[in-house]
């Protein structure tokens, strides 16, 4: 039985003295696809700045592979997407040398590239199928093509958990697919993901549980479940519904039904 | 008196030796800050070293040393007050900016030295820069550039994404300090060179000349460490041959240099970037309609003088405004 990737039990997160998450429970098993759903300021990305500890948590306990989060030491196990407008920066990159960099979780200090280490950065850029743009500079490509070299580079260093932050915001749907199909088969690699989204789009085939975040707390936690499903439970599948698109997450809790 | 007499000249030697170090060093520090996008750090850092020489010209021990360790705690407070977020960057930059400067002509004031003492390292004097201060000059420069190049994974990572760097296990702060302390090391190297007003010139222009051309990172430092050291030392050799005909001062024929060489390369940069941003493909999305251009008597090829951009699996020719794409023996409106 492989280890827990996550275990966060009863958590808090308080920022410049403030309680942001509160009394927060999570356990994610390996292979399964997390979606951390909410409106914005509920709190799902403080949640992933936590479980990464890039925010550390002031109460409460969370340990990364069976190891205390404060000793874990095993950074390439673990791959973060960061929440970003773009991949580039005051001085051209390639994608290429982006990607490499997620490479550094295992690469010693002051050592040439290795073969292995080329071969998963090929393999990293052919996933999200950027193989012919890897000599090119970043700030040429279009948005949701940097989040998705933002995603080869995650994956360079070959983790088990990933971690990704709003992989889909301001992406557009040919990128979206794309990205999806670079999630659905990492998930067939068995590899456990933690994503947040404020709109799953393309991606709601491949999530298995979804966390729906209110307010700092943990307001659902269970099967995802689709927009047209929630506000009336026993006409969940009327025909002609149409479909509602506000700024609220597609996937809502419970609670949102009794409203 | 010759060329070959002038540049057989220990004190030419001693400066070409020196330009030839600081024109290496001082873009490899640069580059990060650039990508930090931190480009005045350096002038922030020159004007605390400001401080630094006054109080060795005040206490009568070498000014290269005190401006070092002055420079390299305004480098390490630069980057507390920014790591802290209390101030933004360029706001902790401008209250050293000034307190440096200000500290430094008062304290060359209270030692009853003349400004034209403090002067040679505000706007440089290599003519004059001794034996000793060339060994300390390579010393310096050599660990700043091995730093920058040997550890330049880790630290352009670090400067690409901090969050990114922080969960792939690099200690961020080490490596920030350690770009502010080199930063202030070369900044005292560069002080003999350029002085410690034109400085940040030589940490900036190459690197900005360097990615009008370039597309990665890897090539911006070695181009930017390149162009670095013609202009240093082209700027001494230009300097040198001026002075048969009038007193020009070095620093300054460094840094017009390196700017004329951003002058000749910017417009290059600008029409390539205009060229890249016409052939970026099209969104692949699918266009619905099938909307045919009228009667179309010119034929669209490879050569046929409109820019063909990808369109997912075909090539759109870019047309008064339109996009023509081929279908069968007509053209499409996409």
């Amino acid at each position: 039985m492989p280890v827990r990737p996550i275990e966060l039990t009863n958590a808090a997160v308080v920022i410049g003295g403030r309680p942001v998450l509160r009394g927060i429970t999570l356990n994610v098993e390996a292979g399964e696809f997390v979606a951390l759903l909410g409106a914005n300021g509920s709190g799902k990305s403080t949640l992933v700045r936590a479980l990464t500890r890039l925010h550390p948590i002031a109460t409460g306990t969370l340990d990364l592979f069976g190891t205390p989060a404060h000793d874990f030491r095993d950074w390439h196990r673990i791959g973060y997407v960061p929440q970003r407008s773009g991949a580039a920066s005051g001085v051209p990159a390639s994608v290429r040398e982006i990607v490499t960099s997620g490479r550094l979780t295992r690469r010693r200090l002051l050592r040439p590239l290795s073969r292995t280490d080329r071969a998963a950065i090929d393999d990293a850029l052919a996933l999200v199928g950027l193989t012919d743009r890897a000599a090119d500079s970043v700030s040429q490509l279009s948005g949701g093509q940097q989040q998705r070299v933002l995603i080869a580079r995650a994956l360079a260093g070959g983790p088990e958990l990933f971690f990704l932050d709003e992989p889909t915001a301001g992406v557009d749907l040919p990128n979206q697919r794309a990205l999806a199909d670079a999630l659905s088969e990492l998930k067939r690699r068995r590899a456990t993901i933690v994503l947040v989204a404020h709109e799953l789009g393309p991606l709601a085939d491949l999530v298995d549980r979804a966390v729906v975040m209110r307010d700092g707390r943990v307001a659902y936690d269970g099967e995802p479940r689709s927009e047209d499903d929630v506000p009336d439970h026993h006409h969940a599948h009327l025909p002609h519904r149409p479909p509602r698109h506000d700024h609220a997450p597609h996937v809502a809790s419970p609670w949102d039904a009794e409203r | 008196m010759s060329p070959a007499e002038l540049f057989s000249l220990p004190f030419m030697q001693r400066a070409l030796l020196a330009a030839l170090f600081t024109g290496l060093a001082a873009p490899a520090v640069g580059t990060y800050l650039v990508q930090r996008r931190l480009a005045l750090m350096g002038d922030g850092i020159g004007h605390v070293a400001v401080t630094g020489v006054a109080l060795g010209l005040l206490t009568g021990t070498s000014p290269t040393w005190t401006a070092v360790v002055v420079a390299v705690l305004g480098a390490v407070l630069i980057e507390v007050i920014r790591e802290r977020g209390h101030t933004n960057g360029d706001v902790a930059l401008a209250l050293l900016f000034y307190g440096g400067l200000a500290g430094g002509v008062f304290l060359t004031g209270l030692g009853g030295q003349s400004a034209v003492s403090l002067q040679q390292y505000l706007f440089g004097s290599i003519l004059t820069i001794s034996a000793n201060d060339v060994l300390i000059t390579i010393g310096l420069a050599a660990v700043v550039i091995v730093i920058c190049v040997g550890l330049s994974p880790q630290l352009f990572a670090v400067a690409q994404d901090q969050d990114f760097a922080r969960v792939a296990g690099l200690n961020v702060r080490v490596y920030n300090v350690m770009v502010a302390v080199l930063a202030a090391v070369s900044v005292t190297v560069a002080m003999r060179t350029v002085g410690l007003l034109l400085v940040s010139a030589l940490m900036v222009v190459p690197v900005a000349t360097s990615q009008q051309l370039t597309r990665s990172f890897r090539t911006t430092l070695a181009a930017a460490m390149l162009l670095g050291t013609l202009a240093s030392v082209g700027g001494v050799v230009l300097a040198a041959f001026a002075s048969y005909r009038a007193a020009v001062a070095t620093g300054p024929t460094i840094v017009l240099l390196s700017l004329a060489g951003f002058a000749v390369t910017w417009p290059v940069g600008a029409w390539l970037r205009h060229r890249a941003r016409l052939h970026e493909p099209f969104s692949s999305e699918v266009i619905a309609e099938h909307e045919v251009t009228d009667e179309h008597p010119h034929t669209h090829g490879p050569d046929c003088g409109h820019v063909a951009v990808r369109h997912g699996d075909h090539v759109d020719y870019v047309h008064d405004g339109h996009r023509h794409a081929p279908h069968e023996k007509h053209y499409d409106e996409h």
